[in-house]
């Protein structure tokens, strides 16, 4: 069969398409946002009549694929890492339920922090929930192993864990796909107490999933994915987990590894062939890319005072993705000199588009608020947050889906009045409609500014939740009809546009400015379609 | 056979229609592929790059080791220079000469063309240039990646294969003119080795 050349993300696509899917549900996060717009994309997804589209949340997505797998279909959600924050109740509590139809959760690491505000290690969930977590070393892993977790979840009736990192994600290989699977018939739990988590259930629930420990950790010591290879040179032993067996491999072009190696691609870990690595080695090297996830596990566990080396000792710096030149300092090869960037190079950091809707919106603010002392604008994730930067530097803060209304809240609450919040309107629907209901109910004197591109703009113009509801949302959770004011984010319309912010700022109360023009990418995009269309 | 490519450029540079072709080409030369892209934020006019691998045999590691790069091809001539740790001790620069600025501090382009001449293998080109004359501005980035052909270890007709396919549904005339871009990105660049 011809390969198919795929993204990390994509094989991950592909493989559930070919493996069962009956429906995939997320929420555009960097960089794991391409599983499901190549499900969305996918003719074959299409005729097998796959539910596919985007939630308002990670959390939404998280429960309609459980509610999925209830029904007996294998269901998959997507995420970034920090998107398992928003759904880690549902995702903790499925491990509790258990899955009936194979239910995988796909979530995308970002170490080095690409495009992201922290590089949480999402294997840590993983050991938390107490389920089988996979991490693929390359795309054909990556397209294999969901064929090989709907096996496992519904073997052990478990949801799994899938975790990518940024590099696998985005890098593009070939892959060939194996025979396809019929999806699942609808068949609900034979306990049907199962999915109701009332402490007398729950408590009987918890003892199967601790039963189940010994049979998720004797699957990894058996996996194919976790694999010993011998090696003569016993002065060192290396573990190498995910994509890193790739950078140990890059630093042996011969594939002459002299050292015993056990790569990792289950959790819990194998602690069979962990052990026998530990006892035949003088020294333990352990790269992941991460937090020191094993190399925690096999200090406190088997430590015995053997050296163990990795990120916590220094070997490999404690932040940031691993590459193939961390690995060769690592193994203590020798490192040829390189040139050096010529020192008049300037840094380039992202920007907002010429023409952007948010420049305008941010020029407005910034001189209504010219009066006020600084720090008052409270923002949140998305395209926006580069105002932060010059020439803006309009914003004071970015923390997390929503934060930017409840924090304006908490900062007026403390009298330091007024304050601004800035918020996408995905984001808005994502997680900031319950702030600002809190907002309401105290009546906290704060300006919520939702710019509505009516896209997700920063992951590539998904569809937003929010488009056509902003207002009526607003005023459902009670904010006044004449504190929602629609402006248009133009150069033209400055002046009128600085007045409004200016007095929707002194009014004291809630109210909501919503800055509405279609992001520029996005509506280049449309127009070349539709010219298409016209042809 | 093993060609570490880096592609470099500014976010919306497009940079990716480089690596889609050579891609394209390598795969059906039945090569081994690998190519690590930047999605998300650093896209919104920040400087990108991407690391393109291809051998004949299996391909480790996504992303290319300090001092192997075989190939850089940088559509903006300060990118060209911010990825030399990359470049293998007689690896190639192939870059494009005419400036992208959306900074303040942008530096002066005579001293970056001086740094890129510095470079003992390089192939500097007004790839925009050439591609005006041509009478297709949006053709520049099919200049450099005729410029960097003969550096290649693909037949240049592959290359030529992969732009028709790419530019399939765009009509004759643009596959015509994109394929004239690639001719006259080599020629620049066999006549720029020769003097």
């Amino acid at each position: 069969m011809k390969k198919l050349l795929l993204l990390g993300d994509e094989a991950i696509a592909q493989g559930a398409i070919d493996s069962g899917l009956s429906g995939i549900y997320a929420y555009p996060g960097t960089p794991s946002t391409e599983i499901m717009e190549y499900v969305l994309k996918s003719k074959e997804a299409k005729e097998k009549n796959i539910r596919s589209g985007w939630a308002a949340n990670e959390k939404t997505a998280m429960e309609a694929a459980l509610g999925m797998s209830y029904t007996g279909k294998r269901a998959m959600v997507c995420m970034k890492h920090v998107g398992l924050n928003v759904a880690a109740d549902p995702f903790i509590n499925s491990a509790m339920t258990g899955a009936i139809g194979g239910l995988i959760v796909v979530v995308a690491d970002d170490p080095s922090m690409h495009s992201s505000q922290n590089e949480q290690d999402s294997r840590f969930y993983g050991k938390f929930a107490m389920i089988p977590t996979l991490e693929p070393a390359n795309q054909q892993e990556a397209y294999d192993i969901i064929h090989y977790g709907f096996e496992l979840s519904e073997k052990f009736g478990t949801p799994v864990l899938v975790r990518l990192s940024t590099r696998l994600a985005h890098s593009r290989a070939g892959i060939e796909r194996k025979d396809i699977r019929e999806q699942n018939e609808i068949h609900l739990p034979g306990d049907p107490k199962q999915f109701i988590l009332l402490p007398a259930n729950a408590r009987r629930r918890y003892k199967i999933l601790l039963q189940n420990q010994p049979h998720f950790e004797e699957e990894s010591d058996n996996s194919v994915l976790n694999k010993y290879f011998e090696g003569s040179d016993k002065s060192l032993g290396i573990i190498a987990c995910g994509i890193a067996y790739n950078y140990l491999l890059e630093n042996h072009p011969d594939r002459n590894i002299p050292f015993p190696v056990l790569k990792i691609g289950q959790y819990p870990i194998p602690y069979s062939k962990m052990e026998r690595l530990y006892n035949e080695c003088e020294e333990i090297l352990v790269l992941e890319d991460g937090y020191p996830f094993v190399e925690e596990i096999i200090k406190s566990y088997f430590g015995l005072g053997k050296k163990i080396k990795g990120r916590l000792d220094g070997t490999i710096p404690r932040d940031g993705e691993l590459n193939p030149n961390i690995v060769e300092k690592a193994l203590r090869m020798e490192i040829a000199e390189t040139r050096t960037i010529p020192e008049l190079v300037a840094n380039r950091p992202p920007k907002l588009c010429d023409g952007c809707p948010h420049i305008y919106s941010y020029n407005a603010l910034n001189e209504a608020l010219a009066e006020y002392t600084k720090g008052r604008v409270f923002s949140d994730i998305g395209c926006y947050t580069l105002g932060a930067l010059k020439p803006f530097e309009a914003i004071n803060t970015c923390v997390d889906m929503g934060a930017s209304i409840t924090m304006a809240k908490g900062a007026a609450d403390a009298g330091f009045t007024p304050t601004i919040a800035v918020i996408g309107d995905s984001t808005f629907t994502h997680s900031g409609m319950t702030g600002l209901l809190d907002a309401v109910n105290d009546n906290s004197s704060i300006t919520v500014v939702i710019l509505d591109n009516s896209t997700v703009a920063m992951t590539g113009g998904q569809k937003s939740s929010a488009t056509d509801k902003i207002e009526a949302i607003c005023e459902a959770l009670g904010v006044e009809k004449n504190h929602i004011i629609v402006i248009d984010p133009s150069p033209k319309q400055h002046e009128k546009n600085t007045k409004i912010f200016k007095k929707e700022i002194e009014y004291g109360g809630v109210s909501v400015i919503i800055p509405r023009r279609e992001c520029i990418q996005t509506a280049a995009k449309r127009l070349r379609k539709e010219k298409k269309l016209v042809n | 056979m093993k060609q570490d490519i880096i592609l470099a450029g500014v976010g919306g540079q497009g940079i990716l229609s480089i690596a889609a072709s050579i891609g394209m080409a390598a795969i059906d030369a039945g090569l081994h592929l690998k190519q690590a892209e930047v999605h998300g934020m650093s896209q919104r006019g920040g400087d990108v790059h991407s690391d393109l691998r291809i051998s004949d045999k299996e391909i480790a590691s996504d992303l290319i080791a300090q001092g192997k790069a075989d190939i850089i091809i940088s559509v903006e001539p300060m990118e060209s220079l911010r990825y030399l740790p990359m470049l293998a001790p007689d690896g190639w620069v192939i870059t494009n000469t005419n400036p992208h600025v959306n900074i303040p501090n942008y530096p002066d382009i005579k001293d970056i063309i001086k740094e890129i001449r510095a470079i003992p293998n390089h192939i500097a080109l007004d790839a925009n240039k050439i591609a005006n004359d041509l009478g297709s501005r949006r053709s520049a980035n099919i200049v450099m990646l005729g410029a960097a052909s003969p550096f290649l270890d693909l037949e240049y007709e592959r290359l030529e294969k992969a732009i028709r396919n790419i530019f399939k549904t765009k009509g004759e005339k643009i596959i015509e003119t994109n394929l004239k871009a690639l001719k006259t990105g080599k020629e620049f660049a066999k006549n720029y080795i020769k003097k």
